[in-house]
């Protein structure tokens, strides 16, 4: 067995997913048949293979090009999206988003 | 007035430019399809009359002005529902985002408006496109236009099987994995993964930022092209964009194959893969040899790990890609006593099971203790996978297998196994991995009647070899082989 019920838990309150109870043993199979599958890659020797982890740079390099075509000049542009992202918002209040409280009350001045 | 059943790009122009048909009255035809058949589909989930009026409405009076028309004047074209469009909702076929109306548009929808394009509606998917099937959409599976009780494939499956309907002319998809190529040959239309990075990823709600693309579907491959010719080049808002120059691929789709060297891996040939489709594809590579191209047996020796790796890989970006649904800035918020409850609640109630579990392996290849063993690991066999690639273009100028190993399956299928169903993607998540473009062209139907996908890939950024290849055999009859 690849994976516990505890390790279940553990990854869904790292990634801050509620499950019922039935949801942890099913995912607690699931998973456990996919790490149980993807081990094959451990049948592989990739010492001294680079990770790959962008297509861009590893395009660009077998062409012998800059290996960074992404980088450009920080120039300032204007980014007047304020309004119509804040309408998108479950709750907000110009110009804030509005969560639960974070901080005691008393801690801080009140509204 | 009488309506050809399939418009193409060149017939929508011709007749626009001989006043055979106004814009608007091409809308309204495919709008009136749409209503006629969207109920035993579920192709399109947001139908946009007005902005498809608005904009043939520009088109009719460019043309009463007697102006040159853009390049896809009036061809009415549907959008994947994980691809921002201003003012019009955008879900990604989930809950967490089923009121949410982007400020944008996303540069590959821009661009298709700049070129005259008509914006029908948006396409069902699987959730956040998360899928091989599209039954993990909350909005309910899309079914077949071929056979009703057999998925379209996934995750794009709706734009796909709009396509295949006559609902769009032609349809933009996302490919992370397989999501355009995979569908379009369950449902017997043609569509392109183009080269990571050849079109702007900008206002593409992210999956899996590393293999993310956008491409179209269409029932022709110079439509194909004439999409791609619009939607590809770089973009200053997407820095993973390339800064590679765009070739008219409408004209290359036309030059002939004579001489070019075609791979055939058979590692992609082996057991698994369902005897018909076999058939097909192998008759298909005949019919590119009867054309006057030249095939070679290639070797690729790290293809079966190659689901390993897209699962590890594809699954760590999306655990880091959706974290940013917590109920704060937009979509669904469930309340809870705390932030972290809120977060909790949200993420629990907004999501479906594909969305959580993928969520959740890919949380746990990215924990401590395990980042070197799953994760890195995977980084470096993808490495290995790239590098079948390029050593195959090394002898070759293009790589032919199937799409799929089978035709479209019944609803219900797989869904209980998802291992299985991701096991189903071995044709397609190896060039997804490499970085290459991708084609899958209709090339005939099993006996049962169902559509089979034969599978083109060409070097980083050589989609005008695809199209070439994919014209020559269409022109030949390939696509009803």
């Amino acid at each position: 067995m690849k994976i516990s019920r505890e390790d279940v838990l553990k990854v869904a309150g790292l990634a801050h997913l509620g499950l019922s109870p039935a949801e942890v043993e099913l995912y607690r199979e699931q998973l456990d048949a996919i790490l149980t599958y993807v081990d094959k890659l451990k049948e592989l020797d990739t010492s001294g293979v680079e990770p790959m982890a962008q297509v861009l740079h590893a395009a660009a390099g077998s062409r012998g090009e800059e290996k960074h075509p992404e980088l450009r000049e920080d120039v300032l542009a204007s980014c007047d999206v304020a309004q119509p992202v804040l309408r998108g918002a479950p709750e907000a209040k110009a110009p804030f988003f509005r969560v639960p409280r974070v901080i005691a009350t008393g801690e801080v001045e009140s509204e | 007035m009488k309506t050809p059943a399939s418009w193409t790009v060149a017939s929508v122009r011709s007749a626009l430019a001989d006043k055979k048909i106004s814009a608007r009255e091409l809308a309204a035809e495919f709008l009136g399809r749409i209503e006629r058949r969207n109920r035993e589909l579920n192709a399109y989930l947001t139908v946009s009359p007005e902005r498809a009026y608005a904009q043939a409405d520009q088109i009719d009076a460019s043309i009463s002005r007697g102006e040159t028309l853009p390049p896809l004047a009036g061809v009415p074209i549907a959008i994947k529902d994980v691809i921002s469009t201003r003012g019009l909702r955008t879900t990604c076929a989930s809950k967490m985002l089923g009121n949410y109306i982007p400020p944008y548009d996303a540069t590959a929808v821009e661009r298709l408006d700049r070129a005259g394009a008509v914006f029908l509606g948006k396409t069902n998917c699987d959730e956040f496109a998360m899928g091989g099937s599209n039954e993990n959409s909350a909005y309910g599976p899309v079914h077949n236009p071929v056979a009703l009780d057999r998925v379209p494939g996934g995750s794009s499956g709706g734009s796909a099987a709009a396509v295949a309907a006559g609902l769009a002319v032609a349809a933009l998809g996302t490919d992370t994995g397989g999501s355009i190529r995979q569908p379009a040959s369950f449902c017997g239309v043609a569509g392109l993964m183009p080269t990571y990075g050849r079109v702007s990823r900008y206002g593409l709600v992210a999956f899996a930022s590393s293999l993310d693309k956008i491409g179209p579907f269409a029932t022709n491959i110079a439509d194909a092209a004439a999409v791609l010719s619009v939607i590809a080049g770089h973009d200053a808002n997407d820095s993973t964009s390339a800064d590679v120059p765009v070739a008219n691929y409408s004209a290359e789709a036309e030059r002939p194959v004579q001489g070019l060297r075609i791979g055939v891996p058979e590692d992609y040939f082996g057991a698994g893969l369902d005897s018909e489709v076999k058939e097909k594809v192998q008759a298909g590579i005949a019919l590119l040899e009867r054309l006057g191209c030249r095939r070679i047996p290639l070797q690729m020796p790290h293809t079966d790990y190659a689901i390993a790796a897209y699962y590890i890989l594809a699954t760590a970006e999306a655990s880091s890609n959706l974290a940013r649904y917590d109920g704060v800035r937009y979509g669904l918020r469930v309340p809870g006593g705390t932030l972290t409850e809120m977060y909790r609640n949200t993420r629990e109630g907004g999501f479906g099971p594909e969305v959580k579990r993928r969520i959740m392996l890919g949380t746990y290849v990215l924990s401590s203790g395990y980042y070197d063993a799953y994760y890195l690991r995977a980084q470096r066999v993808r490495s290995l996978i790239a590098r079948d690639f390029t050593d195959a273009f090394q002898k070759v100028d293009a790589i032919v297998t199937p799409t799929a190993p089978t035709p479209a399956f019944s609803l219900g299928e797989k869904s209980a196994d998802p291992l299985q169903m991701y096991l189903a993607d071995i044709y397609t998540v190896t060039g997804s991995l490499a970085g290459v473009p991708g084609i899958s062209v209709p090339c005939g139907k099993t006996r049962a009647g169902l559509p089979v996908g034969m599978q083109i890939f060409a070097p980083h950024f050589s989609e005008s070899s695809l199209f070439r290849i994919a014209r020559a055999f269409e022109s030949a009859g390939g696509f009803a082989i």
